[in-house]
């Protein structure tokens, strides 16, 4: 049967320990496009005649808070869908925002935030906001376990640094004190993917604004510059910012995303759009000027 | 092309044989392919245009994104599977009565939208009607009937008092 479908972790990783170029199917909704366009010619010799479906791992569907670390560890296969749900989406809102963004509710019934990283495309909607909260990403594979930085993992237009054989288990991303949010832009605001897309996250124990950008680059990249600025420009406690800091934060955004032209936008509309976002995150999560 | 076994899908409450397939058929392909179930249509093929939607372990899906293989085990829905052959459920009924159908190509794929959204949320706004609804496209109608027959169906039930 060239079609496995484990039912636990333990099994699919000696599965894939035994057939170390085989497929991992998650939800389908990027592998299955691309075995629909001829892209994967598989089973026909040579190419990777196994598929490990991962649907029906137990361990890979659930999530779990860890209170004293203030954490949550989200299994790789939990779907868009769980991620909209409560109480996830109250303690993960740039998640949910994210997640609600994905798609149609066909596509957040199937995609999972594992499949998001697997695939890396650098218009994933999930990758943002595992980067601004700077996520941990847990492998497993018959080797034994590692953990990794998410910017370690993604390290190109659909490349990751997975091993093969190596399976994504769950990613654990910090529950912060503060305002969080998600922002995209597309042609439309469903079904569609982002021309440009920006996560911003604010801590106000580690006075931190954190933010990430989607299709600008190879890679989801981070903004260290705008970040350095708005730490020494917002008040966490009486949640204001001024007016110029914002305009000054969103030029420094803009300033380190790196977007090209392609089919579905201009580098420099991509720009400008990053900015803007950036701009309005910040003044979501700042609403107030200071006196 | 490499055969594989024989592997068996229920669909609709029936199990269905599916032999000498290829390992990288997807589910829209067998259901009309294999197992002439006509009803879920393929356009796109990749997720985008919902023609093709059905309900695995009664989760809306795309039909042409599920790998076939990978479903075994799995109770499929599709619209030959909603109703008996010549009495519609509500929802086919407000489709036909609110005129929600013109040429008929993407309508099971929005009568399962319609029914599985309906099903989740008994009394929708038509805001979420439209997000719900947003993943199957209409090239005819023009939406403004599919929120109408979707609507219809929900103050029906309302007022027929049936839990939803």
């Amino acid at each position: 049967m060239p079609v496995l479908t484990p039912v636990s972790l333990d099994d699919a990783v000696r599965l894939l320990d035994a057939h170390p170029g085989a497929l991992v199917l998650a939800g389908g909704t990027d592998l299955m496009v691309e075995i629909n366009e001829g892209h994967r010619p598989i089973g026909s010799g040579g190419d990777p005649t196994v598929v490990v479906a991962v649907d029906r791992i137990a361990e890979l569907r659930t999530w779990t808070v860890d209170r004293g670390a203030d954490t949550v560890t989200i299994g790789a296969g939990v779907t868009y869908r769980e991620l909209l749900d409560e109480p996830l989406a109250s303690l993960l809102p740039a998640l949910a925002e994210a997640s609600r963004t994905v798609g149609s509710p066909q596509i957040r019934n199937a995609g999972t935030l594992g499949g998001n990283l697997g695939t890396c495309s650098p218009a994933g909607d999930g990758l943002p906001v595992l980067s601004a909260l700077d996520a941990v990403v847990h492998l497993v594979s018959a080797a034994g376990r590692r953990d990794v930085d998410v910017h370690d993992l993604m390290v190109g237009v659909k490349r990751t640094s997975l091993a093969p054989g190596e399976l994504i288990e769950s990613i654990t991303v910090p529950l912060l004190d503060g305002w969080q949010g998600y922002s995209k832009v597309g042609v439309r605001n469903a079904m569609v993917i982002a021309t440009a897309s920006a996560c911003l996250v604010t801590d106000r124990s580690s006075r931190t604004v954190r933010i990430a950008l989607g299709s600008v680059a190879p890679t989801v990249v981070r903004c260290p510059d705008a970040e350095a600025f708005a730490a020494g420009v917002v008040d966490h406690d009486a949640r204001t910012v001024p007016d110029d800091a914002v305009a000054r934060f969103g030029e420094l955004v803009a300033a380190t995303s790196r977007p090209i032209d392609d089919h579905r936008s201009t580098a420099a509309y991509r720009r400008h759009a990053v900015e803007v976002m950036a701009r309005r995150l910040l003044r979501r999560a700042f609403p107030g000027r200071p006196a | 092309m490499t055969a594989m076994e024989v592997y068996t899908l229920r669909v609709n409450g029936d199990d269905r044989e599916v032999a000498d397939a290829w390992l990288g058929e997807s589910l829209l392909y067998v259901l009309r392919e294999r197992l002439g179930l006509l009803a879920a249509k393929g356009a796109c093929e990749q997720g985008e245009c919902g023609s093709c939607s059905v309900l695995v372990d009664q989760h809306l899906v795309c039909s042409c994104l599920v790998l076939a293989a990978s479903a075994v085990g799995r109770e499929i829905v599709t619209v030959e599977g909603l109703a008996p052959v010549g009495v519609p459920s509500d929802v086919q009924r407000a489709f036909v009565d609110a005129g929600a159908v013109q040429c008929g190509f993407c309508t099971p794929g929005l009568v399962m939208a319609a029914t599985d959204l309906l099903d989740r949320i008994p009394d929708p706004t038509d805001m979420q009607i439209r997000e719900e609804l947003a993943g199957n496209v209409c090239r005819c109608t023009g939406y403004g009937r599919l929120v109408a027959a979707v609507q219809q169906v929900a103050v029906a039930r309302r007022e027929a008092g049936e839990p939803a």
